[in-house]
């Protein structure tokens, strides 16, 4: 995965009211604890679902965890969140090595196709690499094909992990 | 998995076509490349052509050119046109075996497809480029 160099400069010219946007328009940050009620309210509008409690123990877990293996960025445009990314590095999970983990990355629809998604998972393999990761991982329902065209977009392939399942009867 | 001769030969035209959706490629280059005969790659490159994925120019030696939309356009969409199992996997295996064994054979192959179809549905030409030119990298 290519590192992202591309970052917000004070000194850009303003661009055309009418120009699509560019991933430079967005600033990849950290999350904040101001964020939380926009967070839930993005993910609501993505997913169909409010879970705010979900959200707001989400975020308590990952500033409670002191080690930096978690990870949670937000694409900010205009003081509105516009997408998110959670990650996470994970010691021998299922016995495999260390690894950075993605477990979410969401866009809003209005946002899309403007490579914000592509941003947000640069930066965070770039904090996955300073952390000494040499792989990035993630877990997906495979009839999720937007999600799934866009991480092999990415250059992602079939880990050595398969996922198994039985009924409970 | 069974993947037929005329797929393969589909899958190698488009994807050196879409490696430079500006030249015109020889198929008779292409058919020596990859050691298929001529005739079944003709066959190969009027289905693409139909399929809109391939322009292919007449005159001396043939041609044809990338013109479809590598970043939205699957494997699976290449490959949808020459086979029909991978497309529908036969999930209604359970009714068609009388045997126990046969059944639990097709359930194992049908897990298979089932993987196989997740992949190709994924993976786009753009994607499949991004590939061959890291492979070219490591080996000419
Ligand atoms: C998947 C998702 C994160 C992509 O976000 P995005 O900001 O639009 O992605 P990018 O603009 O960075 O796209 C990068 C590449 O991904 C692929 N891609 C993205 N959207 C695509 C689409 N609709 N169709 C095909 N390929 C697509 C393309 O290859 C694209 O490159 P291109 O723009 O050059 O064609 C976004 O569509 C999304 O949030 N979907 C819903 C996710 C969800 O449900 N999350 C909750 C559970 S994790």
């Amino acid at each position: 995965m290519k590192a992202n160099n591309k970052t917000k400069t004070a000194a850009a010219p303003p661009a055309p009211a009418s120009a699509p946007d560019t991933p430079a328009d967005y600033l990849i940050r950290p999350v904040r604890a101001g964020d939380l009620e926009k967070l839930i309210a993005v993910d609501a509008q993505i997913t169909g679902i409010q879970k705010a409690e979900y959200w707001r123990q989400r975020f308590r877990g990952h500033v409670a965890r002191k080690d930096q293996s978690s990870h949670f960025l937000v694409a900010e445009k205009n003081s509105a969140i516009e997408g998110l990314i959670i990650g996470e590095i994970r010691d021998w999970e299922f016995g495999t090595p260390p690894c950075g983990w993605v477990f979410g990355i969401s866009v809003r629809p209005e946002a899309r196709l403007s490579g914000v998604a592509t941003r947000l998972l640069d930066a965070l393999c770039a904090s996955f690499r300073l952390a000494g990761m040499t792989k990035v991982r993630t877990l997906l329902v495979s009839d999720d094909l937007l999600v799934m065209k866009f991480y092999r977009s990415q250059g992602m392939m079939a880990a050595p992990i398969i996922t198994l399942e039985r009924k409970l009867d | 998995m069974n993947i037929q001769k005329s797929t393969v030969i589909a899958l190698c035209s488009v994807l050196e076509a879409a490696l430079d959706p500006d030249k015109q490629i020889s198929s008779a280059e292409v058919a020596e490349k990859y050691g298929i005969s001529p005739h079944h790659l003709a066959k190969v490159l009027r289905r693409l052509g139909r399929a809109g994925l391939l322009e292919s120019s007449r005159g001396v030696g043939g041609g044809y050119r990338f013109c479809g939309n590598a970043k939205r356009t699957t494997l699976m969409d290449v490959i949808a046109l020459f086979e029909d199992k991978i497309v529908e996997p036969d999930k209604q295996f359970e009714k068609q075996y009388a045997t126990a064994v046969e059944r639990a054979i097709a359930q194992v192959l049908v897990e298979i497809d089932e993987t196989a179809k997740a992949v190709f549905n994924s993976i786009t030409i753009a994607t499949m480029i991004g590939l061959i030119e890291r492979q070219g990298r490591s080996r000419p």
